[in-house]
């Protein structure tokens, strides 16, 4: 199965292409097409993993073009790295599709969406087997437009289609300095392929200042995909997308594409003097943790909350890499991939459930809807790093890691894991505690054939894959345990890096962090020692600073629409008055010497004999002077 | 000054005035009159120069016929009352110009180029001479010209025939 | 002693004498008048040749003679056509002959 792990993709988009042809013909309206074309794929990745874990390899390559004498080579690799992701995409992405049948129940452009799902899928298998640059820069394009695609799923409304716009062109920005990386790259290694680049590195083929630029280049991309500051104002406002295309995309794997680029192109920033490639990683990771956490303690939308959920996890993750915590910052990639989607589908079945996203009108949902409260909160659990879920395991390592390397960075993460467990907790209690503050959620025309009243439970087809997601997020953690001898570390794990021996005491400090984020959520929200109002009055301007986003979007505004817009009004200015100018100018010319010209033809022979001697005259002068 | 001189001057100086008479005159009868001492001064130049054929045939044909088919043409139409619009039409000053101009340009070519003097003489008596030249070298000539009198002849009958 | 540039001014003045006349003037025979002197310039020219240049042939007078008939020719038609114009026409003003223009 390993050699031919290159089929794997094509089975999400033998899926897309039998929707889009056929889509509402197909059994299930397309769903069950897409369906079938990911499970497939999830448990071929699977056989995969199991193979891969058992030492099987697998490198297969095509020569794409011939420049001159040397060939360039293009192709797919299964190594650990990308068979663990090809087994995380398939599970958590099959999972979703199946949600999707449920959530999307009823919507009149049913089949379009699982079109776009396969599609997606498809895009992010490629990216995963890719073992060199142009693959994975395609399958970066891809995803990209897949997300675009499902964001501006629900096209008729502004903001989706704006958020959607907004999604592409940030991301944009990054894959532009993504592709300045791979031709600095190309240029001075001559190869795109992945293990080619990195020996004529290790030779010193690229080095010095050229290499850490070329690495942060690419890490530019990275930085746009995985929605770290500067870049990351498009995710939350991709939350206009549906649901599942945040849990799946905006969570789970698309997101993630970021990580896993740095981690396959690890060489590019070991090598670049003084790791500061590295140190750019850690850092942008680290500030991204920290602000993500502290704009989501003030966010009233469920999947914004989330939304900055993500960002910050993601920094954790960068933060992980570039602390040379290489398996601390995959580990939590794999288990931030499972925890977070069943938050953000359990988000989504609350949505399906009260028909609103803002968590001030929710409350009181832990009875109403059992399945759906108490899988969230596993997920929470594990989110916040509280033992013995999931999270724990991996969050602390990336500490571990961060705090061997530099105190700064642990202390970032560390203020950010408190931050989390605060905007979790306040999450938890607004929507599931206390009692029902909303009306009635089937007044909307949202869920077809529901019997009015109070909130319920969801069906099945979306209950199933919450508790599935929440075995992973639960137990997944200890795959990576210490105490179990680490299996992950010995499976995923970069030659010639030694994991840091694990801290006792700071394991302690770690879970005294979150135990405090969540005793904080409880005095302000539950038992109203510090009411939030009194918070907000004692500090406004914090308050507006967080409201408003640190204002990155208003800066990002006046730059690039007034800035960019004055030149855009310049440069159309210029065109209609001097181009166009010139080009009328040249019409205007040509008529008034038109109408110059007119005297010559009066029509009266007098001036034509007139007009002859005068000509002989002109030549008999010309010929004697000349 | 020998007579030769004097002679023509007197009779440059009548072709001249006489020329800018027909051209300048307000009145077209005045024109027309004007131009047989034109005419006759042109034929004196043609006997200083030799020509005595040519000089008669002018005043038979140029004096004499032209002159009275013109005041005929005149007669015949609306400038015989003598009165009539303005002679002049609106391009005149340019007109006078290109016409000065060319006169110069004419003046300055004659007397900057040396004319080289052919070799042999002209006979005493021209009219036997031309009228031999006729008939021997430039019969073809002749011949064609007589046509073309009588071309034009059968032609301004038909054109001026009035059509009842 | 007149010599051939002498009868060549002459000529020239006569020549544009009668250009001004051709292209000034508004009555149809007046055109036709300048057109007369014009031919006597040139005539004068091809004498005057004849005489100072080249004596050994009689051409120059030969070549003015058949001008002198030409130019009676010419004149015979040319007012033959300003009768026959004035009969349609009602005029002899060029500038007022303008069936053709647009």
């Amino acid at each position: 199965m390993t050699q031919a792990a290159w089929i794997i993709p094509l089975l999400p988009l033998a899926a897309f292409v039998l929707i889009t042809a056929a889509g509402p013909r197909l059994p299930g309206r397309g769903a069950y097409v897409s369906i079938a074309g990911i499970v497939l794929a999830g448990i071929a990745g699977l056989v995969v993993l199991g193979e891969v874990i058992g030492g099987a390899r697998a490198d297969v390559t095509y020569t794409w073009a011939v420049l001159g004498a040397k060939p360039i080579t293009v192709g797919f690799v299964v190594d650990p790295l990308s068979a663990i992701m090809l087994a995380m995409v398939g599970v958590v992405a099959s999972l979703i599709t199946i949600y999707s049948v449920g959530y999307m129940a009823g919507d009149p452009h049913y089949p379009r969406f699982f079109a776009y799902l396969s599609l997606f899928q498809f895009s992010m298998l490629f990216l995963i087997l890719a073992d060199n640059f142009l693959f994975i820069y395609a399958g970066w394009e891809l995803v990209g437009l897949c997300s675009y695609l499902l964001i501006g799923f629900w096209f008729e409304r502004p903001a989706a289609a704006r958020a959607a716009l907004k999604a592409f062109i940030t991301t944009r920005v990054g894959d532009f300095s993504m592709m300045i990386g791979i031709l600095i790259i190309f240029l001075h290694t001559g190869s795109l392929r992945f293990d080619e680049v990195f020996k004529s590195i290790q030779g010193g083929a690229l080095a010095g200042p050229l290499l850490t630029a070329a690495a942060v280049l690419v890490f530019g991309g990275a930085v746009g995909k995985s929605a770290q500051v500067p870049l990351h104002v498009w995710l939350p406002d991709a939350m206009e997308g549906p649901t599942p295309v945040s849990a799946l995309i905006h969570a789970a794997t698309m997101v993630a594409a970021g990580v896993y680029l740095v981690a396959r192109t690890y060489p590019l920033f070991l090598f670049s003097p003084n790791h500061a490639a590295l140190t750019v990683v850690a850092y942008i990771g680290g500030i991204t943790a920290l602000i993500a956490a502290t704009m989501g303690v003030v966010e009233d939308d469920i999947k914004r909350v989330l939304a900055y959920s993500t960002i910050s996890q993601l920094g954790y993750m960068m933060l992980g890499l570039g602390v040379l915590g290489y398996t601390a910052g995959m580990f939590h990639l794999i288990t931030h991939a499972f925890f977070k989607a069943l938050l953000f589908l359990g988000a989504g079945s609350v949505i399906h459930g009260v028909a609103t996203n803002n968590i001030k009108q929710m409350g009181g949902l832990a009875k109403l809807m059992p399945w759906t409260a108490w899988t969230f909160i596993a997920a929470t659990l594990a989110l916040t790093g509280i033992p013995p879920f999931a999270g724990f395991f991996s969050k602390d390592q990336v500490l571990a890691a961060a705090f061997a390397h530099d105190r700064v960075l642990w202390a970032l993460g560390a203020a950010g894991a408190f931050l989390t467990s605060l905007y979790m907790g306040r999450l938890i209690w607004y929507t599931f505690a206390g009692t029902y503050r909303g009306g009635d959620p089937h007044g909307q025309a949202h869920a077809a054939g529901h019997a009015p009243g109070r909130p319920h439970e969801s069906p099945a087809v979306m209950v199933v894959p919450l508790a599935i997601l929440a075995v992973f997020a639960v137990f997944l953690g200890w795959a990576g345990a210490e105490s179990l001898g680490n299996p992950f570390e010995k499976f995923i794990h970069f030659p010639g890096i030694e994991p840091v021996a694990p801290n006792f005491g700071l394991l302690v400090v770690s879970i005294a962090i979150a135990v405090a984020g969540w005793a904080a959520a409880a005095a302000i929200y539950v038992w109203r020692i510090v009411p939030s109002e009194s918070l907000r009055q004692a500090a406004p301007w914090a308050y507006t600073l967080l409201v408003r986003r640190y204002f990155v979007d208003d800066f990002y505004a006046w730059v690039f629409l007034g800035l960019g817009g004055a030149v855009m009004r310049f440069a159309g200015l210029f065109d209609r008055y001097v181009v166009d100018g010139l080009v009328n100018l040249i019409g205007w010319l040509a008529r008034q010497l038109g109408l110059g010209l007119r005297y010559v033809q009066t029509g009266r022979e007098e001036t034509y004999l007139l007009l002859v001697f005068l000509g002989v005259v002109v030549i008999v002068v010309v010929r004697l002077v000349w | 000054m020998t007579g030769e001189a004097i002679a023509f001057y007197i009779l440059a100086a009548v072709t001249l005035g006489s020329a800018v008479v027909v051209v300048t005159s307000g009145n077209i009868v005045h024109s027309a009159a004007a131009l047989v001492p034109g005419f006759l001064g042109v034929t004196g130049l043609y006997i200083l120069l030799n020509a005595e054929f040519v000089a008669g045939i002018q005043v038979l044909i140029y004096a004499g016929a032209i002159t009275v088919l013109i005041l005929f043409a005149i007669m015949l139409t609306e400038g015989g009352t003598g009165l009539g619009g303005r002679q002049r039409n609106e391009q005149a000053l340019v007109g006078a110009t290109v016409a000065a101009a060319m006169a110069v340009l004419l003046i300055i070519v004659a007397t900057r180029t040396g004319w080289t003097a052919g070799g042999g003489t002209l006979p005493p008596y021209t009219p036997g001479a031309i009228g031999q030249s006729f008939l021997r070298q430039n019969i073809l000539v002749f011949e064609g010209t007589s046509i073309v009198l009588l071309v034009s002849l059968m032609g301004a009958i038909m054109t001026a025939r009035r059509e009842d | 002693m007149p010599g051939l540039t002498h009868y060549l001014v002459v000529s020239a003045l006569l020549f544009s004498l009668g250009l001004f006349a051709v292209v000034t003037r508004r009555n149809t025979v007046a055109i036709l008048m300048g057109v007369e002197l014009m031919l006597n310039a040139a005539n004068i020219n091809l004498v005057a040749f004849n005489k100072y240049a080249a004596p050994g042939a009689m051409q120059g007078q030969i070549f003015a003679l058949i001008v002198i008939t030409l130019a009676a020719c010419e004149a015979a038609v040319g007012l033959a056509l300003v009768l026959a114009a004035y009969r349609t026409l009602e005029t002899v003003y060029v500038d007022e002959i303008n069936l053709m223009k647009w």
